[in-house]
């Protein structure tokens, strides 16, 4: 177990490194100078694009900036963005909101989806199962802008029942962009854990513990869900991942000030280091993710096991 | 989402000089008026650190300038320029000139605003190595040269811009602690109105101390002083309490609040979360829904800035005059404006703004009027049959308009014309200074300051900093430089708008509409204008 | 966010299930018959594929010949009729810039499917080749492969594709066949290692069986036992992925035109057209709900398509 963990860490140095140096040469590879937007309707002045060029080693060849930013960032310097913010300061503030606003989203897939896949999984081809089946298929079919658009406009302009856009970025305040952004998720983990069920309660070990006349609400409870949960689990730790930085549509309708937002103007303000900074550590998180997750599977389930 | 292109937003309508801080701005008396409120007010993140000669942007102005009060200031309601801090300008001759400053003014850290704060805030922004974005608005002060060599090969070249010689510019000399004198390389008669631009801004001596440490808690001398600021959510203001200045404000605490789109800054301020906001969203207009949703709180006022198509004069077949009549004949800006803009924009008829100081009106005459007939017959004389592009960025809004001209073009013409956008302000700004246009293209004017010359010599003369489209005509080139030199601001009048008939004859671009501005503010707010530099006049406001 | 690596995981979850179930291989009945002709057996008799499949014909053919459909021109726009509501004229109404929405939903029919089509194949071939040549050779290939893969998987969607197509969109004047290129590739780019995934998952576990193991032991060659043995065997799982991906895909081309990176002017599609709908939806919320709803009918089709190829592949779930 011990070794299987640290040939897993070892594993992410390369993928690290691999991520990195894609973002960075994607970002230096976007058309446009950097600065060549930042003075409005006029040019700027020669001496404020050479010495901003020189203070980020514009002028070097890509590998030589890659090899810079990768010496600070072993050295725990995330760099700073042109208007001179620290990237690790502005990582500080921003991946708390999104971690909330996906832990939110989490919590609503997990709830609402497994739910709905266990009463759907458990009355299999009956009305409620039908419902669920067109109403996930429903879900799963729409953008998420237009959710999240119809549902600020609706109520929270006409109808006023929630606030249009979110004012502190609290658990309690993340719930509606949290809704939106779980929304398609949600019909996949109802769909999973209703597949999953269903047959589960066909196998062999819920006939024996049927016929050894065990309380329904037992068999369900602690035999059937546990195994069941097993790919449901391993579907909403991957995407824990992909909420924090999927959110960017959701982030920008309600405002909330997370990673999306920054990431999306990073990149179209070409801020290299931000943006490499930042997805980094969106990677990072996913791998972790998927190694907690496999752990907790061996939990759930004692025939896996790693050597 | 996207839609959060705020940045490239501000871009768009950046190298404003706001005067949020004008005179004369009041509202019917103070009653019952919330002295000690605070105010919550829509703003894009600055993106530039907070120090005025290296703000050009409008998220970082709207920070600013309320922390700031320059020589002089604009009107809230007419734009005209008003002593602030300065006590007299004099001049005689257009190029050597007197400034008295008004005395007693403190900065917010306590010390006294003097002749050698403004003389050396001006040296430092103009110093070649600080690297500021705002140094070219010094180049008209003799000795500029010295102090920020030009680089031989611009900033794209191997070739590094020569070290200065000094660090202080010839022509700015302090006579005595509230006096100081502004020599120019050539006359420049209106000179005293730009004065109001943010880059003119006074430094206090804790700056040249400790730049680092400004930046991160900036001290002006204006009616507002920094709290705090949270990077990417808000910056906070308070009230100065030792004011000098006739604008102060009438509430107490004021929170610029950034947001990533101007879509959920609208519901915010129909919800009355937020307090002010200076530019409704396209959703909001559409439809003129904002009618429905504000009512009384739609806050309008023409602003200083407007849109024109400009051509690259490099490229055929945009060098045949011809064919711009053509093209800007054939664009029905009467229709665009009711229903692309619902009338938030008013068809230009020049290239001056109607609200500057010497603006004459019909100055483009028959060429910026609609005419399907006669755009027809400049077509067939120009003998081009081609496809024509319209280049735009499309982050700041301006994709809707852009299609509409393209298919007015195209209707009313019958030639393939073509509405190509560009994803990012970056890249297309790279690509117009770079003349690397492959059709006409976007491009929009805001007044550094309110007068003519502000819509002439840097859009047309040649060579001019924002002239990116190439033209040139030497006959208007010396009736600008004549304008230059008159003796007094009217006479200059005068001249400019010579130059500005002399330029119709040849359409240097396309002048389509300026701008009737729909802001909104909150219930709370009784009285909230907005100044012409599309800004909230922030001595206007008065909160119930 | 429709994040097809979220699709994508569902699927990819529902197919490993389904790997053993392959493995188990169909039960004989009175005639010798394969998996997937077995499968045929049942999808024939659900109405949920049948109703897809003709949803699916339709909009093919609205692809392949809008003329047919329309005589109206989709980039003719007239300002004078800007969002008016539908008509015996205009069937879907006007759109803001006073396009014909009808005439451009049909005429947007090509973009959106010919997007989500060729990614979808894109994604797939190299996905399936990566995915069965690192699964059944392991060793340092595999390890090559799957890192890159956790690189590209681990990179959230759509912000990876905001990073390439912001790299691909050298801005100005880009034809239209280079602007769904473009799309295209990024899609493929960022998703190819889910099936990949999956693929391998598949190859590892049918290079265990008796059979793959036979024929290597006679002296069958590598490309021999891929061809023949492998592939047919791992198919499914990736097949049922493509049905699902492909619907998430044209969804994905919406997104992604909506934040303004993905298809753009002259292209049009229904993604662009909600994009330029979705300011006006309180005064003419036909302009958006027309694009909406065709967008919304067509990933469900191939959504439904890929349940019900997912049911009848799966012998355990009949």
């Amino acid at each position: 177990m011990g070794r299987y963990v640290l040939r897993r860490l070892l594993q992410m140095i390369p993928v690290f490194l691999g991520t990195t140096f894609l973002i960075y040469v994607l970002v230096w590879a976007v058309p446009g100078d950097p600065f060549a937007g930042k003075c409005g309707e006029r040019d700027c002045p020669d001496s404020y694009v050479s010495a901003m060029r020189e203070e980020f080693n514009l002028d070097d060849p890509v590998v030589v900036q890659y090899g810079e930013y990768l010496l600070n960032l072993v050295r725990g310097d995330f760099g700073r963005t042109s208007s001179g913010v620290e990237v690790s300061d502005r990582i500080v503030e921003t991946f708390p909101v999104t971690l909330r606003l996906a832990l939110v989203a989490l919590v609503v897939e997990a709830v609402i989806g497994i739910t709905a896949g266990v009463v759907s999984g458990l009355r299999n081809r009956g009305f409620l199962d039908s419902l669920v089946l067109v109403s996930t298929l429903f879900l799963i079919s729409i953008p998420v802008f237009v959710t999240g658009y119809v549902v600020q406009l609706v109520f929270g302009l006409q109808l006023g029942w929630i606030s249009p856009t979110v004012s502190t970025p609290t658990f309690g305040g993340l719930i509606v962009p949290g809704l939106v952004l779980a929304s398609l998720s949600m019909a996949y983990v109802a769909r999973l854990s209703r597949a999953s069920i269903s047959e589960n309660r066909r196998a062999d070990y819920v006939r024996t513990a049927l016929a050894k006349g065990l309380p329904q609400s037992r068999i369900v409870g602690v035999h059937v869900l546990r195994n069941s949960l097993i790919p449901v689990i391993t579907f909403l730790g991957t995407d824990l991942g992909a909420f924090m930085g999927g959110a960017i549509v959701t982030e920008g309708i309600f405002n909330v000030p997370g990673i999306g937002g920054l990431v999306f103007r990073s990149v179209q303000t070409k801020e290299g280091a931000m943006v490499t900074g930042l997805v980094t550590v969106l990677v990072l998180v996913y791998l972790v993710m998927t190694l907690v997750v496999d752990l907790l599977c061996a939990v759930l389930d004692p025939r896996i096991r790693y050597e | 989402m996207s839609r959060s292109r705020s940045s490239s937003l501000v871009a768009t309508t950046a190298a404003v000089a706001l005067a949020a801080t004008a005179c004369g701005g009041g509202g019917p008396g103070g009653t019952a008026a919330d002295t000690d409120a605070a105010i919550t007010i829509f703003n894009t993140e600055p993106e530039n650190p907070l120090v005025p000669g290296n703000t050009t942007e409008v998220g970082g102005s709207h920070v600013l300038d309320p922390m700031f009060t320059g020589l002089v200031e604009y009107d809230g309601d007419t734009a005209q320029p008003t002593n602030a801090m300065a006590e007299s300008v004099e001049t005689t001759d257009s190029t050597v000139f007197t400034i008295t400053l008004k005395q007693g003014w403190t900065f917010h850290d306590g010390t006294a605003v003097t002749a050698s704060s403004f003389v050396d805030a001006w040296n430092w922004t103009a110093h070649g190595p600080n690297a500021t974005q705002g140094a070219s608005f010094f180049s008209q002060i003799a000795g500029y040269d010295e102090v920020h060599p030009a680089d031989p090969d611009g900033a794209d070249g191997p070739l590094a811009a020569p070290a200065p010689t000094t660090d202080a510019m010839s022509g700015l000399e302090v006579v005595d602690d509230h006096t100081f004198e502004v020599t120019l390389s050539a006359p420049f008669s209106v000179f005293p109105v730009t004065l109001g631009y943010e880059v003119y801004a006074p430094l206090p001596k804790a700056f040249f101390d400790d730049r680092a440490a400004f930046e991160a808690h900036p001290i002006g001398n204006g009616p507002f002083e920094y709290v705090s600021r949270v990077v990417g959510q808000e910056v906070k203001l308070t009230r100065y309490d030792d004011y000098r200045g006739s604008d102060g404000p009438k509430f107490k605490d004021l929170t610029l609040k950034v947001y990533q789109s101007r879509e959920s800054a609208y519901a915010d301020l129909v919800s009355g979360s937020l307090d002010f906001m200076e530019e409704l969203p396209p959703n909001a207009l559409a439809g003129q829904k904002y009618q429905t949703d504000l009512g009384e709180r739609v806050v309008q006022k023409e602003t200083l800035n407007n849109q024109t198509i400009a051509f690259p004069f490099y490229l055929a077949p945009y060098d045949n005059a011809d064919l711009r009549k053509a093209l800007s004949m054939a664009i029905d800006r009467e229709e665009i404006t009711q229903k692309i803009f619902e009338g938030s924009r008013i068809p230009a008829d020049g290239w001056v703004h109607p609200l500057t100081k010497g603006y004459r009106a019909g100055q483009c005459g028959e060429y910026c009027t609609y005419d399907p007939e006669k755009a027809q017959e400049h077509l067939a004389r120009s003998g081009y049959t081609g496809e024509i592009l319209l280049e735009s960025n499309t982050d700041g809004g301006h994709q809707e308009w852009a299609e509409a001209v393209a298919n007015s073009i195209k209707n009313t013409l019958g030639l393939d014309v073509r509405f190509v956008p560009a994803t990012s302000f970056g890249d297309f700004r790279q690509k117009v200074n770079a003349h690397e246009m492959k059709g006409m293209y976007r491009a929009g004017w805001i007044a550094d300051y309110p007068s003519i010359e502000n819509w002439l010599n840097p859009l047309f003369r040649t060579g001019a900093s924002s002239n990116d489209g190439l033209y040139s005509n030497p006959a208007v080139d010396a009736k600008l430089a004549e304008a230059d030199r008159a003796a007094d601001e009217e006479q200059a009048a005068a001249l400019y708008q010579e130059a500005e008939k002399m330029m119709a004859q040849d359409v240097p671009s396309i002048p389509l509409w300026t701008q009737n501005t729909i802001a909104g503010r909150s219930e709370r707010l009784t009285v909230a204008k907005l100044d012409p530099f599309r800004s909230l006049d922030l001595a206007s406001v008065e909160v119930g | 966010m429709s994040d097809p690596s979220a699709a994508a995981a569902g699927a990819a979850l529902g197919a490993d299930a389904r790997v053993t179930a392959a493995e188990g291989g169909p039960e004989r009945q009175d005639r010798p018959r394969g998996l997937f002709g077995d499968a045929w057996r049942e999808l024939r008799a659900r109405p949920l594929f049948w109703i897809s499949v003709s949803l699916i014909s339709l909009v093919l053919l609205l692809a392949a010949f809008p003329a047919l459909f329309t005589s109206a021109d989709p980039a003719f726009g007239d300002l004078g009729r800007s969002r008016e509501a539908p008509s015996a004229d205009a069937w879907f109404g006007y759109d803001n810039q006073g396009y014909d929405v009808y005439a451009r939903v049909v005429h947007g029919t090509r973009a959106s499917i010919v997007v989500g089509v060729l990614a979808t194949l894109g994604t797939v071939l190299i996905g399936s080749v990566l995915g069965i040549l690192a699964g059944f050779h392991g060793g340092w290939p595999d390890a090559v492969v799957s890192r890159v893969a956790d690189v590209l998987v681990g990179v959230p969607f759509v912000l990876g594709a905001i990073v390439v197509l912001s790299t691909l969109n050298a801005a100005g004047s880009a034809s239209a066949t280079r602007i769904v290129a473009q799309v295209v590739l990024s899609i493929a780019l960022l998703s190819w290692p889910v099936a990949m995934r999956i693929m391998r998952s598949a190859a590892v576990a049918a290079k265990q069986q008796d059979y793959v193991k036979a024929a290597r032991a006679l002296g069958a060659s590598p490309r021999r036992v891929i061809l023949r043995h492998l592939l047919p065997n791992c198919l499914a799982p990736v097949l049922v992925y493509s049905t699902i991906a492909l619907g998430a895909f044209i969804g994905v081309e919406a997104t992604l035109s909506y934040l303004g990176i993905g298809l753009r002017q002259p292209v049009v599609s229904w993604g662009v057209m909600i994009n330029g709908a979705k300011d006006y939806i309180r005064v003419a919320p036909h302009a958006l709900l027309f694009p909406a709803g065709f967008l919304t009918v067509t990933v469900l089709a191939f959504v439904m398509l890929g349940d019900a190829v997912r049911e009848a592949l799966d012998p355990k779930l009949r």
